[in-house]
C-alpha cells in the first residue's frame, strides 16, 4: 500500500517562500543557477572487500555503492546471463526522518530505478557473465548505502554505482571439473561494460525545471522527473515523482537538459575512472 | 569553597577529564550538577560533556560545544507549528519535547465552534513565543501575549547551534549591539537556536547572517568579537 | 574448514599481520562527519571501518517513552558489502545481541535522566568487517555521542582480546576471530576504570582470562587516549581556522 507521505522535515513557510520566490526568479538560496550540480566528490575503494566500491558526496549528501559478486543460478527465463541486484538502503543514521527497518518504498524507487537504468541499455554486458549456461553464473550486488540525506539521492546513488561497476574486479574462479570456487585473493577481471549511465534529477515548479535539487529545495518542491542518459546520447530511463503533473512542453525542455548536463555528469564519471589512483582517498 | 584547578578557563575538556578537585573535607560520594555540566565523586569534580571549561575564582563549569534546546520556564523562544488540534496548536522548538499553544491564548473569546485554529496560524507558520510552563513530566507550555510576541509574518530566520546563543548575544550583550548597530537591523535572539532580523534591505540582512554564521561555527575563538567586527566593517563600511 | 585452519602465531612469535600479542591495529578515529546527525564519528581498527551517528535526545513514540530518564536505543548494523560474502541487509540475530550489549555498555555511562520520554538514537553502521566490529562500533558510538553533546560519565573504548594458538593477544582481526580458542570483547571506561561490556566466547583458564581483561584493559587505555585526543584536536581545528 502506497500512502500520501507526510512533509517532514516541515519546512518554515517564511524559508519555503523564499525558495520559492528565489526558483521564480532563476536564483537559488545556495547560489547556484537552475541547472548546476552541486560539488561532486568521489573516494573509490574505500571497502576494500567489496569487488568495487565508492563514495559520492554530493553537495551535503553522501552515498557509498559497494558491490559484491557471487555464483549463483541464473534466472531461469535468462538462462545464458548472470544477475544484476540492486538494493537502495536510506540507512537511519542518514537522517532525522529515516526509520530502521525493511527498505520503503522510497528506498525501493531508488533501486529500481538505477537497476532499470543499468539494465536497459545493457550497461553490463550480462551474457559474458555466464559460468555454466542455466546452472552457474556471476551475482553482481550492488548496494547503495545511503549515509548522509541533504537531497537527490537518486543521482548521487547512479553516480555512485556506476563508478563501484566500473572499478569492480571480480574474483578469480578456480574451476575443476563440475567444482567451481571463487577465490577472493585475485581479483582481476573487470566488468565487462557496454556503456556509463547517468540520471539527470530536476525538480519540477511549474514551467521552472531544477536541476540536482537539495534536501530543503526537495521538501518545497512537489514533482521531480529524473531522466537517464547514456554515453550515446540515449534516453536509457525516466521516472516522473511527486504529487504534480508536468506539461508536454516541460517535459521537452526537461529532457533537452537531461542530455546535456548528463553528458557533463559522465565526462565527469569517465574522469574518475581513468584515474583512479586519484580518488582513492577518504 | 577552595579548589586545586586542573584546567585553564577555556581549555577543552571532555566527559571524563578532572576539572578540579575540592581543596576540604566533607564530600562524599557522588553528585550531579546537570546545568553546569559537572559531576562530584567525593572531592574530585569532572565534565560530562564535551566543550570549554569556564573557570572563575571559585567556580567551574562545562560550556557544550554542541547542545540541544532543552527548555527552560520564562525562555522566548522561536516554534514552528507542526500540527493543529481542536483546542491547540502543536509547535516544534527544536527540542526533545513537543509545545503546545492553547487557542485561547491566541484568540479571543476562544471557541472551538466558531474558530478554524488554522485560519490564524496554520502549518509552517513560526511564533516568536515565551514558555510559560515546562517540568520533567509536561511538555512546554508557551504563551504569545506579551510585547513582540505573536505570529512571525516578516523577517529572516537564521539558524544556529542553541548552544551559541550566549555568544551571539555576547558579554553584557556587546555583540548582539555590534551587529544590531553596525547593520542597522532589528534583531531578536531566541534561546532555541533562532535568530529573527528585520532589515533594512536584503543585503544587510546577507551580511547579518554570514556574521551570525561565523560566530555559529567558531564561537570560542579569542577575539571573536573583533574578528566579527572587522568582518561588518568590510562588508558594511566603518 | 579444519585442514586448512591457518597458523596464527608465527616462528618469531609474532602474528599473521606481523604484530606483537599486545600490539593494536592502525587506529583511525574522525568526529563530525555527518551533517544531518547531531555527533558522528568514523572509526577504523585496522580492516574494520564502522561510523555511528547519534540523533537527540528527540521526541520518541509514547509506547517506548519511560517517565524518569531517556531511552538509549542502539542499531548496529552490517552494510550488505562489509563482509567476504554479500550479507543480507535484514538484521541477524547476532546484529540484534550485538545492538543490546553495545546498548547496554552506553547506558553505564549515559546521564539520562535529564531527558525523561525522551530518546537517545545511536546508529551503527559496520561498513567493512575485519574483527573486532563491535568494539570498534562502540568506541565510534562513545565519540559520536560526545559529539552531539550528550551528558556522560565519561568516554568509553572497546577493544577485543583473543587467544590464538596459546597466546592471548590484543585486537584480533578476522582470521585471528574465525580460528582462535577464544574472542573476548571488553568495553572500557578508562577515566573512571569501569568494565561496560564483557563477553566470552572460547574457553581460557582463570590466569588467561586474568591476564586478557589486563590486556585488554591497557589496550583500550590507549585507545580511550586517542579518543581524547581526536576530540581536542577537532576544536582545535575549529579555533584555529
Amino acid at each position: 500500500m502506497s500512502i500520501t507521505p507526510q512533509r517532514e522535515p516541515i519546512m518554515p513557510k517564511l524559508r519555503a517562500e523564499n525558495i520559492i520566490k528565489m526558483l521564480k526568479k532563476g536564483e537559488r538560496v545556495d547560489n547556484r543557477g537552475l541547472y548546476d550540480y552541486r560539488s561532486i566528490s568521489v573516494s573509490i575503494g574505500i571497502i576494500g572487500k567489496a569487488e568495487g566500491s565508492a563514495l559520492v558526496k554530493l553537495g551535503g549528501t553522501q552515498v557509498i555503492a559497494g558491490v559484491k559478486a557471487e555464483l549463483g543460478s541464473p534466472y531461469e527465463d535468462r538462462p545464458n546471463e548472470g544477475v544484476l541486484q540492486v538494493h537502495a538502503e536510506f540507512v537511519p543514521l542518514a537522517s532525522p526522518s529515516f526509520e530502521p527497518g525493511p527498505p520503503n518504498e522510497d528506498a525501493i524507487e531508488v533501486a529500481r530505478v538505477i537497476d532499470r537504468s543499468l539494465r536497459e541499455p545493457r550497461a553490463i554486458e550480462l551474457s559474458k557473465l555466464i559460468v555454466q549456461p542455466g546452472r552457474l553464473a556471476w551475482v553482481i550486488y550492488d548496494d547503495v548505502y545511503v549515509i548522509d540525506h541533504d537531497g537527490n539521492i537518486l543521482d548521487a546513488g547512479m553516480i555512485a554505482s556506476m563508478i563501484a561497476l566500473a572499478v569492480t574486479k571480480l574474483p578469480k574462479l578456480e574451476i575443476s571439473g563440475e567444482s567451481v570456487k571463487i577465490n577472493r585473493e585475485v581479483k582481476e577481471t573487470p566488468l565487462p561494460l557496454n556503456t556509463l549511465v547517468t540520471t539527470v534529477t530536476m525538480g519540477v515548479l511549474g514551467d521552472i525545471l531544477v536541476v540536482d535539487p537539495s534536501l530543503e529545495e526537495e521538501s518545497v518542491l512537489d514533482t521531480f522527473i529524473s531522466i537517464s542518459v547514456d554515453e550515446k546520447g540515449r534516453i536509457v530511463g525516466l521516472q516522473k515523482k511527486g504529487l504534480k503533473s508536468i506539461t508536454p512542453k516541460t517535459l521537452d525542455s526537461a529532457v533537452e537538459i537531461a542530455l546535456k548536463k548528463g553528458e557533463q555528469v559522465l565526462s565527469f564519471i569517465r574522469k574518475v575512472i581513468s584515474s583512479p589512483q586519484e580518488y582513492m582517498k577518504w | 569553597m577552595k579548589l586545586k584547578l586542573y584546567v585553564a578557563d577555556r581549555q577543552i575538556v571532555r566527559p571524563g577529564d578532572t576539572l578540579a578537585v575540592i581543596e576540604e573535607d566533607g564530600n562524599q560520594g557522588f553528585k550531579r550538577i546537570p546545568e553546569k555540566h559537572i559531576y562530584l565523586v567525593d572531592n574530585n569534580i569532572y565534565s560530562d560533556v564535551f566543550g570549554v571549561a569556564s573557570v572563575s575564582e571559585n567556580d567551574i563549569s562545562v560550556i557544550p560545544f554542541n547542545s540541544v534546546y532543552y527548555p527552560r520556564k520564562e525562555d522566548v523562544v522561536i516554534g514552528i507549528i507542526e500540527g493543529i488540534g481542536v483546542t491547540s496548536w502543536e509547535v516544534n522548538i527544536r527540542s526533545p519535547y513537543k509545545a503546545y499553544l492553547n487557542a485561547s491564548d491566541a484568540i479571543e473569546n476562544f471557541n472551538p465552534l466558531y474558530h478554524d485554529l488554522k485560519s490564524y496560524l496554520d502549518i509552517g507558520e513560526m511564533v516568536l513565543a515565551k514558555i510559560v510552563a515546562f517540568d520533567r513530566t509536561r511538555d512546554p507550555l508557551l504563551t504569545i501575549k506579551g510585547k513582540g510576541l505573536g505570529k512571525i509574518i516578516e523577517g529572516i530566520i537564521i539558524e544556529v547551534k542553541p548552544s551559541r546563543i550566549p555568544r551571539i548575544i555576547g558579554k553584557k550583550g556587546s555583540m548582539f549591539n555590534l551587529l544590531t548597530s553596525k547593520t542597522n537591523c532589528e534583531m531578536t535572539v531566541a534561546q532555541n537556536g533562532f535568530v529573527w532580523a528585520k532589515c533594512p534591505d536584503e543585503y544587510r540582512g546577507e551580511v547579518l547572517t554570514q556574521a551570525i554564521k561565523l560566530i555559529d561555527e567558531k564561537p570560542h575563538v579569542r577575539g571573536l568579537t573583533e574578528e566579527i567586527k572587522q568582518f561588518l566593517e568590510k562588508k558594511l563600511g566603518g | 574448514m579444519s585442514e586448512s585452519r591457518p597458523r596464527l602465531i608465527r616462528e618469531d612469535g609474532l602474528r599473521v599481520d606481523g604484530r606483537k600479542p599486545e600490539d593494536l591495529r592502525p587506529i583511525r578515529m574522525e568526529v563530525e562527519v555527518l551533517k544531518n546527525a547531531n555527533g558522528s564519528a568514523l572509526v577504523e581498527y585496522g580492516g574494520t571501518k564502522v561510523i555511528a551517528a547519534v540523533y537527540g535526545p528527540r521526541e520518541t513514540p509514547k509506547a517506548v517513552q519511560l517517565p524518569d530518564r531517556a531511552v538509549l536505543r542502539v542499531r548496529y548494523h552490517m552494510a550488505p558489502f562489509s563482509t567476504s560474502e554479500h550479507k543480507s541487509p535484514a538484521p541477524t540475530r547476532r546484529e540484534i545481541e550485538l545492538s543490546k550489549v553495545i546498548r547496554e555498555a552506553l547506558e553505564a555511562v549515559v546521564f539520562t535522566d535529564q531527558f525523561p520520554r525522551a530518546s537517545i538514537d545511536v546508529f551503527i553502521e559496520v561498513l567493512q568487517a575485519d574483527g573486532g566490529t563491535r568494539t570498534a562500533g562502540l568506541t565510534a558510538a562513545s565519540l559520536a555521542l560526545a559529539d552531539a553533546g550528550i551528558p556522560m560519565r565519561d568516554l568509553v573504548a572497546g577493544v577485543a582480546v583473543g587467544k590464538v594458538d596459546g597466546v592471548i593477544v590484543l585486537d584480533i582481526n578476522e582470521l585471528e576471530d574465525e580460528y582462535g580458542e577464544a574472542d573476548m570483547p571488553l568495553g572500557y571506561a578508562a577515566g573512571i576504570g569501569e568494565i561496560v561490556l564483557l563477553q566470552l566466547n572460547g574457553v581460557l583458564t582463570p590466569e588467561e582470562f586474568k591476564k586478557a581483561v589486563e590486556l585488554g584493559k591497557r589496550g583500550a587505555e590507549r585507545i580511550y587516549a586517542q579518543m581524547k585526543e581526536t576530540l581536542h584536536k577537532k576544536y582545535l581545528a575549529v579555533l584555529e581556522s
